[in-house]
């Protein structure tokens, strides 16, 4: 009887086991199914052209989406160039000075910026900057975006200063070093690729927003006359041509969609490898 | 004593007389460390800014509307701004997210955590990261194109024979519309409850888990009566996190549910969510009012937000050793 009894309850754990592996399971091939989706439907819509040309009326052939691919890197190029060194500067003093309730706040508020909605963050934008100046611009999409990548920076910047050892700093200041100078020449290139991963994470994260955008660079079907007018993005080109009922729009948002999908799967995978050389390093 | 060795005498007395402290530099370190702590506080600024910047453009709508925003009556053109079915749609569509990614995430991080063998753990693990970090508006286009069909077809019909007597689970079935909404939301809250459940099982101490095998427990049993119960507050908070993710998506969301201001008990029906109304009116709207009101659900939606942020991220850090994540 107690034998059974036994053999029922490793019978149950060894089910109760593969369940959970199916769990897991199961979020692998929802990937899989949703990326071989995107490829099947994107590559027929790559082609020479369509990184090279404007977007045409529909029924004419022979549109791409080169505007949208200009904007989107000008836009994440302008918001990293104002969250990064932000971001790594306050993870640094998180990392090596961030001691006491305020720090702890900045910590705290860091998390919980990340899990903002995009679409909030993207009104903030439009409020702070569209309404003032009285058009949708690229700038006020990357002040959006910029918003976003901030807290991921300033996390990850965090982790890796931390992960160098203190005896490195140390040394580097017993040698008579000042404190700022032994901070950027003997930590942080330290805990470059940690710090590099971060970036990477952050502007994975921002390459593939849309709702940010809809209020801010709001799209255009030409090339951009300046960062302060109304600029294209892939991830905006998707959602204007989804809702369309033509199916060559519909092809090209497939075609944006899977650009993103590579570029953001690149970025992330990158990062690891970064992260992990690091380690292996070590 | 020659000319040369005299003045190498003199220089070095010179340097020797130099005080330290001139080789360090405390103007420096006093303006890095200003550099520093101005840059960290530019996030509490941010958060702040956020809510005033928001409150401030939403007034002329808090004004001219009051209470009346939370009564059911969407009609921008009849001036009736009622938010109701918008609160409706994003609780219900969160909440079908939540049922089906919470037990698939938390059973994902048992198995990554305590179960699967290392070389497995880390592929899986980095395939469920990739998951998390597929554009919303790739899974919007997914959902409308691949998805809606299937729930139409397949899931919504089921549904329908099997658990059709329920009001949920009455009426036609359009493909777009609440059910589809939940269920995209799922896929992208999955690796949100499945990476921080993770985070907090492996956080439970070892001798946890030996004190129960060596009472002869199964391995089964150890997870869920020795690592759930420690881990419970993390997983509740790694639960929230995920709501709070569902709450704020639009992208995915606005392409798949209907995008219709009703509130109706139906989940083949479509609907809306505050979040969705931002994305799909937002270009459209005119007059001060429209926008303002729209900029309010916009602050109403980050106000939700924060506190189911707040909330979760105080059950995660309490879990996992505060501040290290």
């Amino acid at each position: 009887m107690n034998l059974r009894a036994k053999a029922v309850r490793a019978a149950w754990s060894q089910f109760m086991i593969v369940v959970s592996g199916l769990c897991a399971g199961m979020c692998g091939a929802v990937l899989a199914i949703v990326v071989a989706y995107v490829i099947g439907k994107g590559i027929k819509a790559i082609n020479w052209t369509f990184f090279t040309k404007l977007p045409t009326p529909v029924g004419v052939p022979g549109g791409g989406v080169a505007n949208a691919l200009v904007g989107s890197i000008e836009i994440i190029v302008m918001a990293s160039l104002a969250a990064i060194p932000v971001g790594v500067l306050a993870g640094i003093y998180l990392a090596l000075f961030g001691r006491g309730r305020l720090a702890a706040l900045v910590r705290f508020f860091s998390d919980v910026l990340t899990g903002m909605p995009s679409i909030a963050i993207g009104m903030f934008a439009y409020a702070l900057v569209v309404i003032p100046t009285g058009h949708f611009s690229a700038v006020s999409a990357s002040v959006a975006l910029a918003v976003i990548m901030l807290p991921i920076v300033v996390r990850t910047t965090e982790e890796a200063v931390r992960l160098v050892p203190t005896m490195i700093r140390e040394g580097a200041l017993a040698l008579g070093i000042p404190a700022w100078k032994a901070t950027l020449m003997v930590t942080v290139p330290v805990a470059r690729p940690g710090i590099v991963t971060g970036v990477l994470l952050a502007v994975a994260r921002v390459a593939g927003e849309s709702a940010p955008l809809l209020f801010t660079a709001f799209g255009s079907q030409f090339w951009s006359r300046g960062v302060g007018q109304p600029t294209a993005a892939l991830p905006l080109v998707i959602y204007t041509y989804a809702n369309s009922p033509y199916a060559d729009w519909q092809q090209i948002a497939w075609g944006c969609a899977l650009i993103l999908v590579v570029l953001v799967f690149a970025l992330n995978l990158t990062a690891r490898l970064a992260f992990s050389s690091r380690v292996a390093a070590n | 004593m020659s000319q040369e060795s005299a003045k190498l005498v003199s220089a070095t007395r010179a340097a020797a007389a130099r005080p330290v402290r001139a080789r360090t530099s405390p103007a420096g370190d006093r303006i890095f460390s200003f550099v520093l702590f101005f840059a960290s506080y530019l996030v509490l600024a941010v958060v702040a800014g956020l809510f005033i910047v928001l409150l401030q453009r939403s007034w002329p709508a808090i004004q001219a509307i009051g209470p009346r925003a939370f009564s059911n009556l969407w009609s921008p053109n009849d001036a009736q701004f009622g938010v109701l079915s918008f609160v409706y749609g994003t609780i219900v569509s969160s909440f079908i997210a939540l049922l089906v990614a919470g037990p698939i995430g938390i059973g994902a991080a048992l198995f990554l955590a305590e179960l699967a063998p290392r070389k497995l753990a880390t592929p899986v693990a980095m395939l469920i990261e990739l998951l998390a970090a597929v554009p919303s508006i790739v899974y919007g286009l997914w959902g409308l194109y691949a998805l809606a069909p299937f729930v139409r077809t397949y899931i919504g019909p089921a549904l329908q024979h099997s658990l059709g007597f329920l009001p949920i689970f009455q009426g036609p079935i359009y493909g777009v519309g609440m059910l589809t909404g939940g269920l995209i939301l799922a896929i992208m809250v999955v690796p949100t409850v499945a990476a921080i459940s993770r985070d907090v099982f492996e956080a439970v101490p070892r001798d946890q888990r030996e004190g129960m095998l060596a009472l002869g427990a199964t391995k089964w049993e150890m997870m869920t009566k020795a690592v759930l119960p420690y881990a419970r507050s993390g997983v509740i908070g790694a639960l929230v996190l995920g709501l709070g993710r569902a709450l704020g998506e639009a992208m995915a969301v606005v392409l798949v549910i209907g995008n219709k201001p009703q509130i109706v008990a139906s989940l083949f029906a479509p609907g809306y969510t505050m979040a969705s109304v931002l994305a799909n009116e937002f270009s459209e709207a005119t007059g001060k009012v429209y926008i303002s009101m729209l900029i309010e659900i916009g602050l109403l939606l980050f106000v939700v937000s924060l506190v189911v942020n707040v909330a979760a991220r105080l059950l995660v850090w309490s879990a996992s050793g505060r501040g290290r994540r």
